[in-house]
């Protein structure tokens, strides 16, 4: 499903970030203990990301996964951008790409937001209830990932 | 309220808190910010008419709060929705004029912001008038971002300074800690109290005078009280020569959703308050969980908390579970680290004497881990490098799940939110 151009360092390194104007961690902290469960080795890059920190640090390193979670409202808006420097680099072109949490300021999502992201580049946007499962989900298509390692002893 | 040496005459926020604390009145404060000026002001004339002894705020935005006052500007021309009032981006017409006939001697206002840099808001606050602003090098640093702590440090004595600076023109500035806040859920007291107390010496060595030193409610009623008075025990001895005061905040963490349950947590924080010997609280409303509140929901909070707190009387401190201790024992290892405060601070971050658990601020060690007990209370499971004489962690350590983190970030909102828990109470 996700053909790589150019193949991870670890397939199951995630690097899990937000857009740079969310100062919210407790979302980032929550996923992060979730894909560590799942088996995944995370680099969680905090608060308030600049899009420059995030390609620096996955083209260091290329992940099998990036995830982006934001709750300030500003997602749809600002992480439209995000995708589109992602995906300008060709050692990211293909990496899933994923975003979620609570997009715009009205707590709803419309599927022209949705659509505007897609377009811009991520694979899948994760909003509402099904936010958690969908992501749970989505890790279990990813083929690098047929296995997931025992847990890991939380946060470093 | 101890006295301080002579005060200048003026500074509207000082003297206001000076003259609750003769009359044991609490002082209830919003958080409201709004864009529009009108609103603002409407918001201002709402809080100073509630059935309650209030001080307004004047919270700004978050294009405000990171710097970019341009990003602002260009909300405001467009007519964008912003969640704070843009002060530096304003003409100050537009801030005097809204602050005209409210702000003064019997309502004083206070700026809240949230910046690691606020140099320009303190500057823009001045000359609006204003004389009370909140924040430190740590709280508003740590928590919010990626500026360096180093950084923070800087702006912030240089800020200090600029506030200070007014005693010489009259005015006595009163400065509050945001550092018994952090992260607004799972950070144990000690370290609150702690974080409270070397922000408020910080101020002090910048030349502030009149401080207040906050402190958030946490999960447990008896661990809250014991940590307040531990507070007072440590301000009381590290600020000599200056008027302070504690400011209690309602919970900040994840808010009950019943309409009844946010009433009742914030009712509690005023008990707490005047339980403890404390001049203020700063509410949250019923319409936390979900929004930004109105003007009407805030007056409602605010007058909750009055009423609550006119039938509460101050009492004893609780048996003593070590947080005073504790605090002490972080205050006075990062005072051996160097004379001056700011660099102190830096240090005992890198070296993990100060380390706030679930912090992913790149300066923070991220070594120590908190947890609820099966009694509500909030205790340490790991301590990394804290400077702890008793032994790591009363329970060993359990590990952190995703869902266990859930979980305890959701006590406060399902124990408020609990139908039954109104039962318990009434027992």
């Amino acid at each position: 499903m996700y053909p790589h151009r150019q193949p991870p360092d670890n397939p199951h390194h995630a690097v899990l970030t937000t857009i740079a104007s969310d100062s919210h961690t407790w979302n980032l902290l929550f996923l992060q203990l979730l894909l560590e469960e799942q088996g995944w080795e995370v680099t969680n890059l905090g608060a308030c990301v600049p899009v420059g920190v995030l390609i620096e640090e996955a083209t260091a390193r290329t992940p099998g996964l990036i995830v982006v979670s934001t709750v300030n409202g500003h997602g749809a808006e600002e992480a439209t951008g995000l995708a589109r420097a992602v995906r300008a680099v060709p050692a990211l072109a293909r990496v899933p790409l994923v975003v979620g949490g609570k997009l715009n300021t009205s707590g709803t999502i419309a599927p022209d937001v949705h659509a505007s992201l897609t377009d811009a580049g991520f694979d899948a946007v994760l909003t509402g209830a099904n936010a958690v499962p969908g992501l749970l989900a989505l890790l279990d298509t990813l083929p690098e990932h047929r296995h997931g390692r025992p847990h890991v002893d939380a946060v470093r | 309220m101890p006295s301080a040496e002579p005060a200048p005459a003026g500074g509207a926020f000082h003297r206001f808190i000076a003259d609750a604390a003769r009359t044991g009145s609490l002082v209830v404060q919003p958080r409201m910010g709004f864009a529009d000026p009108a609103r603002m002001r409407t918001g201002l004339i709402a809080t100073r008419a509630a059935d309650a002894t209030t001080v307004g705020t004047l919270t700004l935005d978050s294009f405000t709060r990171v710097g970019d006052y341009a990003a602002a500007a260009r909300a405001v021309a467009q007519d964008h929705h912003l969640n704070g009032y843009p002060l530096v981006s304003m003409p100050i017409e537009t801030t005097t004029g809204l602050l005209d006939g409210v702000h003064g001697p019997g309502f004083p206002v206070q700026v809240r912001h949230g910046s690691a840099q606020p140099g320009r808001i303190v500057e823009a606050l001045i000359a609006a008038g204003l004389d009370a602003t909140e924040g430190g090098p740590v709280s508003y640093c740590l928590p919010y971002g990626r500026t360096p702590l180093a950084t923070s440090v800087r702006a912030w004595a240089e800020a200090c300074r600029r506030l200070a600076a007014l005693r010489e023109a009259g005015t006595e500035p009163h400065l509050e800690t945001f550092g018994g806040c952090m992260l607004g859920q799972l950070c144990p007291p000690s370290l609150l109290v702690a974080l409270s107390v070397l922000e408020a010496m910080f101020f002090r060595q910048h030349g502030l005078r009149s401080i207040s030193l906050s402190y958030a409610q946490q999960t447990s009623r008896e661990q809250d009280e014991e940590a307040v008075h531990a507070l007072r025990a440590l301000a009381a001895d590290q600020l000599p020569d200056t008027s302070w005061h504690v400011v209690v905040y309602a919970y900040m963490g994840v808010y009950p959703e019943t309409w009844d349950g946010a009433l009742r947590l914030v009712a509690d924080a005023a008990r707490l308050a005047v339980r403890t010997g404390a001049t203020r609280l700063i509410v949250k409303t019923p319409a936390e969980s979900a929004r930004i509140p109105s003007v009407e929901e805030n007056v409602i909070a605010l007058e909750t908390a009055a009423a609550a707190a006119r039938t509460t009387r101050p009492a004893a401190p609780p048996p003593s579970t070590g947080i005073e201790a504790e605090a002490r024992s972080l205050v006075e290892a990062v005072l051996n680290l160097h004379d001056d405060l700011g660099q102190a601070l830096i240090r005992a971050f890198a070296h993990g004497y100060l380390d706030v658990p679930f912090c992913l601020h790149p300066d923070n060690a991220g070594r120590t881990r908190s947890f609820i007990s099966d009694r509500g209370r909030l205790e340490w499971s790991r301590t990394g490098s804290l400077p702890l004489d008793r032994p790591t962690a009363a329970q060993p350590s359990r590990r952190l799940t995703s869902s266990g983190l859930l979980q305890a970030l959701n006590h406060v909102k399902n124990r408020y939110d609990d139908p039954a828990a109104r039962l318990d109470r009434a027992s």
